[in-house]
């Protein structure tokens, strides 16, 4: 086999994430993907803490801290001031998480995205609010139990489909990866960097703390989150064509869940609902691209 | 019943026990245990309240305000950015007269980031015309989230209820949870004059030009005004029910005293120790806690102060390019009184620096010292 993930390493390893961190792979991946000439614009998240405590830096490249709601509109002045400045070849990258992402900052990412603005935005997903102690956020999963979705009365609602409606924004690219598939996800940055104005990449990462998982099973997690069809990984190009990027394995969703804790309360029907819903959404991504081969 | 509570919890059971109806909270280091303990009496069914879960700080506001807008008792609580971000909607809600209780915990702004103690984020707060109260012991908070609602349904303002990170936010202490009825006897159901109604159509907030924007801005300042008295009153009947109350100031071996200190939030109980170390050395001084900040007790400080030979404010928090922020509150109120003791400004403890009995003494010392009052003086600061 071919090895395409570029040796050198950005981050480095001396880091204050929590053991089996998803989204400490997700930076290392990224910044594989994307070289050194990139600038991070950081709001606050998980990611704040894991590059280190003032005066250490983790990340190996210039790094932004923001406002909570505001990694894409930070990014949008970063990149307008590099334009003036004559340095376009430096990638600007928003770095956000779920709440960052689907909930606080989705204004100014819809904001950016309908301009253009030319970036990279990440969404490492860990499915809640992991920084502030594990809320609920809207890309929670149906039944996951969070600090603010107690077990007696877990998250009721579905997952947010960000990826829609960045695809609805009709930008030149977006996708969704996983940590447990490296390649595809560093693919997925080249072809990000390559493309024009906004981009938008979905990242699942695991979360031991708050998934209540084991360390050593986030690689495991985060290749089952794609073979139940839960998190699928698949591209979307100017909003149109939609490609999926792994067949499906079909693998029951229990064998992902039952590896967590936070799903542990579920009951056989629960976990039916879910298998469910998966089944439905699966069919519905699968509709869209075969429509979108079709045309 | 007494329960060892942290200062958190101290807020959710006073937002529990004045039986709240709406809660529209947001989390944020350090206050998240007040909305997952409020989320946990929710599902559990032990509050009767809806839980909304929104995305920002500023729906949190702005949902606040739409409940109490249809006449439900509305709580919120957050901290620093989140604060921050509310800005606007605080406004709203002092405009559109909605009394909602906003639980602040005392957090540095960034950047850089920073999730320990100072009162940057709620002194920004300050000519909005929401209330403010700065508490100094969890029993003070859970009681103080009680009177609030109480004096804000009143006056129609919202009043935000103000504790230090971590030091009070994150401490456990006794607190003496009362009985649900007697609370019921202290605060009646919220029954605001005008709300949102098809029954009784009204229209809020349109368009107002300057024939009478003045006017309603004036009537906030009449409101204003009228929450020192109602504040009195409403902590004499609290007294009354609960046997512990709290005044606009409290002060503390004031009366023969040549140096007073003013202080606020968890400083208080640090200075309270530095005075009776300094007292048994045979020093005269004393103790002037600032409770309530806004409306600020004019009268309280004047009489507190005016016979003092000198007066030393410790600030955990800075207006850039001016002092520290009750220096110069206390400093402006003094101003046209007749007895105007000198006053020195020590910033101390940004960013949760520990202000310790010493930091206290080493200020008292320093003012002692000294013949002309400086405003700013930082204490403690590092070379480089
Ligand atoms: C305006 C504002 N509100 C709230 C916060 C507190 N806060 C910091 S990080 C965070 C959650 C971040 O969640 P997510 O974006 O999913 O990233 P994660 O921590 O899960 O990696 C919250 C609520 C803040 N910093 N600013
Ligand atoms: S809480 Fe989760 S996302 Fe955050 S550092 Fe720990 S493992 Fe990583
Ligand atoms: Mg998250």
């Amino acid at each position: 086999m071919r090895l395409t993930i570029p040796e050198e390493e950005i981050m480095s390893p001396g880091h204050l994430a929590c053991q089996g961190c998803g989204a400490t792979l997700a930076v290392r991946f990224v910044l594989k993907g994307l070289g050194r000439n990139t600038i991070m614009s950081i709001p606050a998240c998980c990611c704040t803490v894991i590059d280190g405590p003032f005066p250490y830096t983790a990340y190996g490249v210039p790094i932004w801290h923001t406002a909570f709601e505001t990694a894409a509109s930070a990014a949008s002045g970063i990149k307008a001031g590099l334009d003036v400045l004559g340095r376009k070849e430096t990638t600007v990258l928003a770095w956000a998480g779920d709440g960052g992402t689907f909930d606080i900052g989705i204004q100014a990412l819809s904001g950016a995205a309908e301009r253009g603005d030319d970036m990279i935005y990440v969404c490492y997903d860990n499915e809640a609010y992991m920084n502030t102690g594990i809320q609920r956020s809207s890309a929670t999963p149906y039944g996951a139990w969070t600090t603010t979705t107690p077990v007696k009365h877990p998250k009721n609602r579905p997952k947010k489909d960000i990826v829609a409606i960045m695809a609805a924004h009709r930008i030149s690219y977006t996708a969704t990866a996983s940590i447990g598939y490296p390649e595809d996800l560093i693919k997925k940055v080249k072809k990000a960097k390559e493309s024009e104005g906004t981009k938008f990449l979905h990242i699942i990462a695991p979360c031991p703390t708050g998934w209540r998982s084991r360390p050593d099973d986030t690689i495991k997690l985060a290749k089952l989150v794609v073979e139940t069809n839960i998190f699928p990984l698949y591209e979307v190009e100017n909003g149109e064509i939609w490609k999926l990027s792994k067949k499906s394995k079909g693998t029951p969703v229990i064998e992902y869940l039952k590896l967590q804790g936070r799903f542990r309360h579920l009951k056989e029907e629960d976990v039916q609902t879910i298998q469910m819903n998966v089944d439905k959404e699966y069919e519905r991504l699968l509709k869209r691209c075969n429509e979108s081969s079709n045309q | 019943m007494m329960k060892v509570i942290m200062g958190n919890h101290a807020l959710s059971y006073g937002a529990k026990l004045s039986r709240v109806q709406v809660i529209a909270a947001y989390p944020i280091t350090p206050q998240t245990q007040v909305v997952e303990l409020l989320s946990e009496m929710c599902a559990n069914g032990e509050l009767d309240a809806k839980f909304v879960k929104v995305e920002s700080e500023h729906s949190a506001m702005a949902a606040s305000i739409g409940a109490s807008a249809v006449g439900a008792r509305a709580f919120t609580a957050t901290s620093a950015q989140g604060l921050a971000l509310m800005h606007e909607m605080i406004h709203w809600a002092v405009g559109a007269r909605t009394p909602i209780v906003l639980g602040n915990i005392n957090r540095a702004m960034g950047p850089p980031w920073s999730i320990w103690t100072e009162q940057n984020d709620s002194l920004s707060e300050r000519d909005t015309g929401i209330m403010q109260v700065y508490c100094e012991s969890n029993q003070e908070v859970q009681d103080t989230v009680i009177q609030s609602f109480r004096v804000s349904e009143k006056l129609l303002l919202p009043c935000m209820v103000v504790l230090d990170a971590f030091y009070l936010s994150h401490t456990y202490e006794p607190v003496d949870i009362p009985e649900q009825s007697l609370v019921d006897e202290y605060l009646p159901a919220f029954n605001p004059p005008y709300r949102l109604d098809p029954d009784d159509p009204h229209t809020f907030g349109s368009l107002t030009d300057s024939k009478w924007y003045y006017e309603l801005r004036y009537k906030i300042e009449v409101a204003m005004n009228k929450a020192r008295d109602e504040w009195k009153k409403a902590n004499e009947e609290f007294e009354n029910l609960f046997d512990r109350g709290y005044g606009l100031v409290e002060d503390y071996k004031c009366e023969d005293a040549d140096l007073i200190l003013i202080t606020s939030g968890t400083i208080t109980g640090t200075a309270r120790i530095a005075v009776d170390i300094l007292r048994e050395k045979g020093k005269k001084v004393g103790l002037l806690k600032i409770r309530v900040f806004r409306p600020f007790p004019i009268d309280e400080v004047r009489d507190v102060l005016g016979g003092a030979k000198k007066v030393a404010c410790i600030d955990r928090n800075i207006s850039f390019g001016h002092s520290g922020i009750f220096f110069a509150e206390v400093k402006s109120a003094l101003y046209n009184n007749s007895n105007r003791p000198p006053i020195w400004g020590y910033i101390a403890g940004l960013g949760g620096r520990d202000v310790t009995p010493e930091t206290v003494m080493e200020i008292v010392k320093r003012t002692e010292e000294s013949d002309t009052p400086e405003e700013l003086i930082w204490i403690g600061l590092k070379k480089g």
